[in-house]
């Protein structure tokens, strides 16, 4: 069959780096010398102008870090890095800015490039947009926090906020501004000795949100924060708390991006949640980190500690991830049942290109009574990656009736990627109920040929069957981020078949 | 006039194995040709072949589709200029709903041939026209594609495609095996009303019940990868009396 032989061809020149945020920025920037030490973690500290309780912190954590080793547990293989060569901080040149317009012009373009609005205008454009079964889907507005490298650039609709009682701002600002808020919550979900990255984090973090909403506030609006790598050899360390005080609500959406380089860069972040009683926390990721070229070169490290506390009753904490980029990934957004009837869920999609590696899953942690949650993992596979789920479900001896439902599917697409399931289960009481559901499963020559006797490229083939795979999560998303989610699995996809 | 579809001497093997031994067929325009044959004679093969499905070597011969190399041409260049095969197992897409699915197929198709893509609108309303038509509640267009569907419902969604995107060309794999009467009548009555002046059909089927719901203008009896007799309706008819076995002495 010479057509189909030729498509094969051509659909195998398509290599896995189409990725399509990889320009980089040109632009003056300010670093810290290169390598860490107690005087690079003071040195950042200066720099945030931090009150010495902060300082402090810092250099706790940072002198736990020397005494700990790097974990290996993972299904995950890098060669050693040598955190002596990296740079802790970087940010562009001119600060204090008192709008917008005096935000570097480079860095402007970059976001425009990168789709993530920071002019609140901008945002109010009546363009009607639909999903893929035609539905007309609602305007929205996203409140954007935009890091670039180790500091926030800009924060929108700061002043419609503030209003209603929220707070959204960088968290270098909230450390000056709000200390006392800081101080309540900050290391409270992820202690400072928690693991060897997220230690290192508490060290050397540089900017990332924060939020407070306060009692029975339904934040008016989703917030964002957009994360951009640009710099060389700079490692992204971010820092997020969030807190929905009790009966509040609030919707938090994540993105990641970083220019195409030869060399791997670092990104270790932590994310704190707290709910009180009857809060609820939304928090959902597109994860697009560049993965590394078609050789396996390059490409983002991400070793990430997200946890949330529903520390109040009846509250809860939902965790989505969509997962595309970054050569390696070990994360594992979790959630710690602590109060009453408090219910945790994490809908996950991770995908696998090229040389990825993906090491992530979930931690369902029951502590209260009548406690749920459910666990819906989507792992895809393809070219020669390795795509595990890890997961932890515990119910604790105070946990009585504890519930979780737990679902991990496989898609491998080829047959030289690898998906490996990792479940751990634990009840220490007998009234629990925990249900596992596990498949794993290849996309068929026959579902394909079906789909392009019908008129569907290849390409386009593989996208909708994967898109079918995940729906049940991707209906988690915001539905406007969804759509971005969809385009963004097709993209990473492309190439894989043949 | 050029004939729609010609095929001209094919051979075809799988994995070393000759399956088709130079097949001969010639289909015009507004012509429809029934093929029969027993399990393993190749009518399958040819029905794959013809739409692209991989797996298949041609060792010889060719097809020509409106005086176009068709070998030549992807099977999705080859569903846009209106090769349509409707599946004797069509799969399941869970998670992809038949409405989605339907919309992505033919503005593909579309946008192959250089027209415009439907507009969602425009779109649901042709669907609706077309779903009516085949007592196809929209409801089951809502569901994953043919995720839970029974037989019936797994061809008649088959028809429907067929009925939207137009093609040229429509070939019918086994059609009536998992239906039972009722359901192969709507189905039958759904192909009936796609028969026109531009639109040839290949159906291919094991049994003659099939071609007393879409009667042919020819029929071709396969055995060993050959056509080893062709002629009119009646040599359907004749076929159920005596059955397949004087051919198979034929073709060895």
């Amino acid at each position: 069959m010479p057509a189909v032989q030729e498509t094969v061809d051509r659909v195998r020149q398509i290599d896995v780096d189409q990725y399509r945020y990889g320009f980089e920025t040109v632009i003056e920037s300010e670093k810290a010398p290169k390598g860490l030490s107690e005087d690079i973690v003071r040195f950042i500290s200066a720099k945030k102008n931090e009150p010495e309780w902060m300082l402090e912190w810092r250099l706790e954590a940072y002198r736990r870090w020397l005494t700990m080793e790097e974990p290996t547990w993972a299904r995950v293989d890098y060669p050693k890095i040598d955190y002596q060569d990296l740079y802790y901080y970087s940010a562009p040149k001119k600060k204090e800015l008192a709008s917008l317009d005096e935000v570097d012009p480079e860095i402007l373009k970059t976001y425009e490039k990168l789709g993530i609005p920071l002019r609140e205008q901008e945002m109010l454009a009546g363009v009607v947009r639909r999903d893929a079964d035609g539905n007309v889907m609602p305007e929205r507005r996203v409140a954007v926090d935009a890091v670039f490298d180790s500091v926030s650039v800009a924060t929108t609709f700061q002043a419609e906020l503030k209003a209603a009682g929220v707070i959204f701002m960088p968290i270098s600002d909230a450390i000056r501004e709000h200390p006392d808020l800081v101080k309540k919550y900050l290391g409270t979900v992820v202690p400072t000795s928690d693991n060897y990255f997220a230690t290192l984090n508490s060290a050397v973090f540089s900017d990332g949100s924060f939020v407070y909403v306060p009692p029975g506030v339904k934040c008016p609006m989703e917030l964002s924060t957009y994360f951009r790598i640009n710099e060389r050899n700079t490692g992204q360390f971010e820092r997020t708390l969030i807190i929905a005080d009790k009966g509040a609500y609030v919707s938090y959406l994540e993105g990641c991006t970083a220019p195409q380089r030869d060399e791997n860069q670092l990104h270790a972040a932590v994310v704190e949640l707290v709910t009180h009683d009857d809060a609820e926390i939304k928090y959902s990721t597109v994860q697009n980190w560049y993965p590394g070229n078609s050789e396996g070169k390059g490409g983002i490290y991400n070793f990430v500690t997200k946890r949330g506390d529903c520390r109040g009753k009846n509250s809860k904490i939902s965790w989505t991830q969509v997962e595309t980029g970054s050569a390696i990934t070990w994360k594992y957004p979790s959630c710690i049942l602590r109060g009453d009837n408090s219910r945790g869920e994490f809908y996950s999609i991770a995908i696998s290109n090229g040389y990825q590696q993906v090491d992530s899953g979930t931690k369902m942690i029951h502590l209260g009574k009548n406690t749920t949650s459910r666990i819906i993992s989507k792992g895809i596979a393809a070219g020669v990656s390795q795509n595990t789920y890890r997961g932890l479900v515990t119910a604790h001896k105070k946990a009585t009736n504890a519930r979780n439902f737990t679902a991990c599917d496989s898609l491998l697409i080829g047959d030289k990627c690898g998906a490996h399931t990792v479940p751990y289960i634990e009840a220490k009481n007998s009234s629990t109920l925990f249900e596992h559901e596990a498949t794993t499963s290849k996309i068929s020559e026959d579902m394909l040929f079906y789909c392009v006797q019908r008129g569907l490229s290849q390409e386009e083939a593989v996208a909708l069957v994967v898109n079918g795979f995940v729906k049940d999560v991707l209906q988690q998303l915001p539905m406007e981020f969804a759509v971005e989610a969809q385009k963004l699995i097709s993209i990473s996809l492309e190439g894989s078949v043949g | 006039m050029t004939a729609l579809l010609e095929v001209k001497g094919l051979k075809v093997q799988v994995e070393d194995n000759e399956i088709l031994h130079g097949l001969d067929l010639t289909v015009n325009q507004g012509e429809v040709h029934a093929i029969m044959g027993p399990n393993g004679s190749g009518k399958s093969t040819l029905s794959h072949v013809i739409a692209g499905k991989p797996g298949y070597d041609v060792t010889a011969g060719e097809i020509l589709f409106k005086g176009e190399d068709l070998l030549e041409m992807a099977p999705d260049e080859r569903a846009a200029k209106g090769v349509f095969l409707a599946f004797q197992y069509p799969v399941e897409i869970p998670g992809v709903t038949t409405m989605n699915f339907l919309r992505t197929a033919l503005n593909a198709q579309r946008k192959a041939r250089g027209e415009s893509e439907f507009l969602v609108p425009d779109f649901l309303k042709k669907v609706r026209e077309v779903a009516g038509s085949l007592n196809i509640p929209m409801d089951m267009l809502k569901r994953g594609v043919n995720v839970g569907f029974s037989g019936g419902e797994k061809k008649r969604n088959e028809v429907l495609q067929m009925a939207l995107f137009q093609p040229s060309l429509c070939i019918l794999d086994e059609m009536d095996s998992g239906l039972d009467i009722d359901a192969l009548r709507v189905a039958a009555d759904g192909v009936n009303a796609l028969r026109s002046k531009e639109r040839a059909m290949v159906v291919i089927t094991h049994y003659q019940r099939l071609l007393n719901y879409i009667v042919p203008d020819f029929v071709h009896v396969m055995s060993k990868g050959r056509v080893v007799k062709s002629g009119g309706k009646e040599l359907a008819l004749e076929l159920e009396k005596s059955g397949y076995a004087q051919f198979e002495d034929k073709a060895a």
